[in-house]
Order: C-alpha cells, then structure tokens, then sequence
C-alpha cells in the first residue's frame, strides 16, 4: 500500500515533467510536418535559452520576469475560479500607463520615479480587469469572454497610442520616446536583467505564504474548487472573492507590463509582448497554480520564448511556433488531472 | 447619405459578416450539445490557411473542401480532449487555439515564404442573381454576393430544422439541458456532443474559407484576429437560434464594415477606434442580452463520466 501510495506521489511529481516533454516531441513532430530541419530548429532553441551565460542573463532571465509576473496573477485567479484570460491586455494596459507616467518623470530621482511607474503599471492592469469584473457581477457576462475581447481593444489603444500620443517626438516610427534614466529599473550591469526578477521572485513567495497561512487565501482556494459550498457553508462572500481575486490577476498583468517598458524595452511599441499573457496561462497550469512552482515553470516558458527568437534567427522558423509545444503541454496537464480526479472518484465509489 | 455608399456600405457588411455567420452556426450547434468550444478561432484560422493552401493548389472548391477538413481535425482534438476525456472546456479550447496560431505560422512561412501569399489565390467570384440583384440598395447587398454567402443564408433554415425538426436535434438539445437525465433516457449524450462540435469544427472552417476566397483573398498570420471569438458571442446575443443568430451576424457585419465606410468618409477620427468597435459592441451587447436569454443549462460544465 505504502508502496503504491508512494508510486503515485512520484506518477505526480513526474506528470509535469512528462507533460513537457510530450510538449517538445509534438514541438519536432510539427516542425518536421511543416517541412523544417528539427534537429537544427530545436539545437537553436537550446543555445538560444541556455547557450552561453550572457543568453541565460541577457534572454532568458528577462522572458522569465513577465512570464512569472502574469503566471502568478493567473494563478490566483483560477485558483479563486476567475478564469481570465485578458493578461495580455492587461499586460499592455500596463505597459501604457508606465510609459505615459515615465516619460514624465525624467527629472525625478530614481528612487521615487521607479516606484510610481510601477505603481501606475499595476493601477492600470487592475483597471483594464475591473470592466469583466463589473460585466460579471453586474450583467453575468462570463469573464472568460470579456477578458478575451478586451485583448483585442488593449492591442488597439497601442496602436493608436504610438501613432497618436505617445508617438516619439520627430512623428516617424509607431513607437514611443525611450524613458528617462530616471524610470528604469536598475539592471545587473552589462547583461539585460533586471531588478524586476527579485521583485517577482518577492511576490511568489508572499503569494506562497498567502496562499498557505491566511484566511483570505483560504477562502480563494475554497470559492475556486466549490463556490456554493463557501458561500452557503463557509459564510464566503464569493463575489467579493472574485472581484479581488480577478482585479489582483490584472494588477499583476499590468505590473508586467511596467516591469516590460522600465527594465527591458524602455519604450513602447506594438507587439512588446510576444503573446505573454497566453503562454502565462501555461506557466500557471503547468505549475498546478502554485506559486512557488509558477517560478519554475515561468523560467521554462522563458526558455522556449528566448529559444524561439534565436530558432526564428539561426533556423528561419517562426517563433510563434513555439506556441504548438504550449498548447500540447496545457492539454496534456489538464488530461493528467482529469484522470487522476476520475481515479480518485471511481476509488470513492468502489 | 449618398444612396452609392449606404449600397457599399451594406454589401460590404453582408460579405464581412459571412466567416462570422458560419462560424456562429457552427458554435450554435455546439453549445446547444452543451459544449463551449473556444478552439473555434483556432479552427477558423486552421481552415483560413487550408483554404489558401487548397485553393492555390487545385481552385477555390479544393481550398473549401480542405478548409472544412482543417476544421474538423482541430475539433477533433477539442472532442477527444474535452468531450471523451472531459477537461475543462475553455482551457482547451484556448490551448487549442494557441496551438493553431503556431501551427498555421510555420506552415504558412515554410509555404508561401516571408513575403505571404500574395494576391495569387483563387476568389470566390460575385455571382449576381438575375433579377433580385437589381432591386436598389439590397439587391447589390443580399443578391449579388459570392456563393458561399449563399451557402450561408441556407445553412441557416438548415441548421434551424435540424435542430428543431429532427430527432437528432432533439437529442442534442437534450443533452445540452442535462447531461444526466438525457442519459438516463437513453440519449448517447458523448456522441451527439461530439458531433455537435465536429459541425461546429467544420462550419468554422468553412467560415475561415470564406474570410480567404472570398473576402480577403490571401493569408495573413493570425489573420482571423478573435472572429472566433466573436461568433461565440453573437451565438449568445442570437440566443441559442439559428434564424436570430443570422441577424445577430448581420449586425456584427455592419458594424465591421464602419471602419470602410468611415475610411472612405475620410474622417479625423482614428482608425483603430472602428478596430474596437467590434469588441466593445460585442461586451455591450452581452451585457444586454445575458440573462435575458436562456442558454442550455448544461452549456460548459464538465462531464463526470456516469
């Protein structure tokens, strides 16, 4: 018994695992389909991610900071059953609100200007996230749909903002100004990390503790696996849970996007994220929504984003297919959960 | 408003409303079935490039055929996965989509190269019907459009009888209301619910066929831009019914087609505000319409197997 019980806390373990791997074969079995070179595309993304220290610095560290940043907010929201799926407008809401402010501050000393375009980053998430909250609580528009369309509205008033307001000075190219000195995060020198990651790595752990020792925590994970049960039996006030627990996700979002425009692209632009906030649906699936995992698996989903720059550069394959191996991995931890929870119920029933 | 221009304007909405209209139908037998398929985008767009790549290769009915196949495969998959197997619906669906966007990006830059297609592809050609295209202002609108948008006004009575009028139909709705009790009547709850979806599939790629030969007439990455999505909600804002689904579509149509309108007007406004109008449509629309129609009771929840 102990044996078998033992067998499956390791089938568990290893699910995740298998799950990433199953990911890249289908990730080859694609690309030879599609007519490239496997081998030559997938030993590009491997030097891409983990080739040298200055692509582990310099690329995948500085995909992992938004990647975990919006994982842990996806995290806790479908953790509280608040499925969002808008990070990336989120994400951009953000990465407006914190070129808009930066390029004001330029005077400012760094120590309060950082802070107050971060601050503005995570206004902004939460607000671009507080429309699908209102829509459902108000009207019982499902958030999963409002969250999605609001991405496409998001990736519009990018566009317009770079070719309207924030457009750089001399009127030519559809981006911004680059930000001050003063609004950027400080970053380790000679490489492109920056001080984003410790604050990522701050924010997973008190998420952790969150999670595990408050009350609150407690009541998110209780209206999240049955919203019935804790509003009728644990006194939850289920609705509140879900507006928090969605305009939280967006906030996170939105601070990815700061953390985008201050410490990697100093500048906004169209396309800044290479799909973030959906691949950060995998990171926080892939993590079974825990926080401390999210850093794991957002530094593994770095490692495919940085491979697939450099496999689009060396082997000529488009990045975006990377996204086939992100959707294979979210597919197969959802079939792995959904047999284990099938296993579970027909013991319960035997 | 110059006559001229209001004709444009709606002929314009009618064919744009078209990949919307399919693929909205498609859906609608779906979640009557009980089943929310976000991976309809996935399999517009999948459709969208076997349309291009059918249509290059051997003419705009290969290309349709090919496009409905392309459909049917990523639905598919959504079946296996979120029928058979019974995960969560709208993550699947997302993945699924995810998926798509990768797969048609590679495929589409090993075979037509960087540049894209091009504007080599087959069309659809407009097939004006005698007579009724010459009545003012609606004949160029509803009667002198490509064939698949006559296809699509007749999958429209067609969806409605088999919905209503069959037992098949019966069957699905069933399923869609209560899984469970259906199945205690003796109703195959899991192989309507994947034929459903498999329609729906195939009618979304059909709609992404549509968006190529007959619309746009080449292949863009990501091209379908949330269509799919779209079609989700104009199957809620048309209530679950074929026939209000069409004017639900129609209107999405028109209010798509703005954005040429307002270009030829040449206004100050800027354009992406007529990009938006869509979507912030779409959630206005929801906003109104939920709650006020009743969708399958069953629509989205997960099956335990019983």
């Amino acid at each position: 018994m102990t044996a078998r019980a033992g067998a499956r806390r390791w089938a568990l373990r290893l699910a995740p695992v298998a799950a990433v791997a199953v990911g890249i074969a289908v990730l080859a079995l694609a690309l030879l389909v599609a007519g490239y070179d496997p081998g030559l595309a997938l030993g590009a993304l491997w030097r891409g991610a983990f080739g040298s220290t200055d692509a582990v610095l310099s690329a995948l560290l500085p995909r992992a900071i938004p990647l975990i940043t919006i994982g842990l907010g996806i995290g806790l929201a479908f953790r509280a059953g608040a499925l969002n799926i808008g990070a990336e407008g989120q994400f951009y809401a953000g990465a407006v609100a914190a070129t808009w402010i930066g390029l004001l501050l330029g005077g400012w000393p760094r120590l309060v200007a950082v802070p107050v375009v971060l601050a503005a980053a995570l206004a902004a998430g939460l607000a671009w996230a507080s429309l699908p909250i209102l829509l459902r609580l108000r009207f019982g528009v499902l958030e999963v749909i409002s969250t999605l369309l609001l991405n496409f509205v998001a990736e519009a008033l990018v566009s317009w903002m770079v070719q309207g307001p924030l457009q750089e000075s001399r009127h030519v190219y559809p981006q911004s100004d680059p930000l001050p000195l003063a609004a950027r995060l400080p970053a380790l020198p000679g490489t492109r990390l920056h001080l984003g990651l410790a604050l990522a790595l701050g924010a997973a752990v008190l998420l952790w503790v969150f999670f595990r020792y408050s009350l609150p925590g407690f009541q998110f994970r209780a209206t999240g696996s049955n919203p019935v049960a804790a509003r009728v039996m644990g006194g939850v006030n289920t609705r509140r849970v879900f507006a928090l627990a969605l305009g939280a996700s967006g906030g996170f979002a939105g601070l990815a996007g700061g953390f985008e425009v201050s410490g990697t692209s100093f500048a906004l632009f169209q396309s800044l994220s290479p799909g973030y906030g959906f691949t950060a649906i995998a990171v926080a699936l892939l993590a079974r929504l825990d926080p401390l995992a999210t850093v794991a698996s957002g530094l593994l989903f770095a490692a495919l984003e940085a491979g697939s720059s450099a496999m689009q550069r060396e082997a000529q394959v488009p990045a975006v297919v990377v996204w086939v191996a992100e959707a294979v991995i979210i597919i197969a931890v959802l079939l792995s959960d959904t047999w284990r929870r099938r296993r579970a119920h027909a013991v319960v029933e035997a | 408003m110059d006559l001229d221009l209001l004709t444009g304007f709606l002929a314009s909405a009618v064919r744009v409303a078209t990949p919307l209209l399919f693929a909205a139908l498609g859906e609608t037998m779906s979640e009557r079935g009980g089943v929310i398929n976000l991976g309809i985008e996935g399999a517009m767009l999948a459709g969208a490039l076997a349309a291009a790549l059918g249509g290059a290769a051997g003419g705009v009915w290969a290309g349709a055929a090919a496009a409905i196949l392309a459909g049917v495969l990523v639905s598919l998959l959504f079946a296996l996965v979120a029928v058979r197997a019974g995960a969560d619906q709208i993550i699947t669906g997302t993945a699924l989509t995810l998926g798509a966007v990768g797969l048609t990006g590679a495929i589409n830059r090993q075979a037509f190269g960087a540049a894209g297609v091009g504007l080599t592809l087959p069309t659809f050609p407009a097939l004006p019907i005698p007579g009724l295209s010459r009545l003012p202002v609606v004949g160029q609108a509803l009667f002198s459009q490509s064939l698949l948008t006559y296809l699509g006004f007749v999958m429209v009575p067609l969806s409605w009888w088999l919905l209503y009028r069959t037992r098949w139909g019966l069957e699905l709705r069933a399923a869609g209301e209560s899984a469970k009790n259906s199945r205690a009547a003796g109703v195959q709850v899991t192989r309507l619910r994947t034929m459903g979806v498999l329609i729906g599939g195939g009618m979304a790629g059909l709609g992404g066929a549509s968006l190529v030969l007959a619309q746009v007439g080449t292949f863009a990455e990501k091209m379908t831009a949330g269509r799919g999505f779209i079609a989700i909600a104009i199957v809620v804002l048309g209530a679950w019914n074929p026939v209000r689904v069409l004017g639900a579509a129609l209107f999405f149509g028109a209010a798509m087609a703005l954005q040429f309108l307002f270009q030829s007007l040449g206004s100050g406004v800027p354009y992406q505000l007529f990009l938006v109008l869509p979507y912030l449509l779409t959630l206005a629309t929801l906003a109104g319409a939920w709650g006020r129609t009743a969708a399958p009771a069953d629509l989205g929840k997960e099956e335990s197997e019983g």
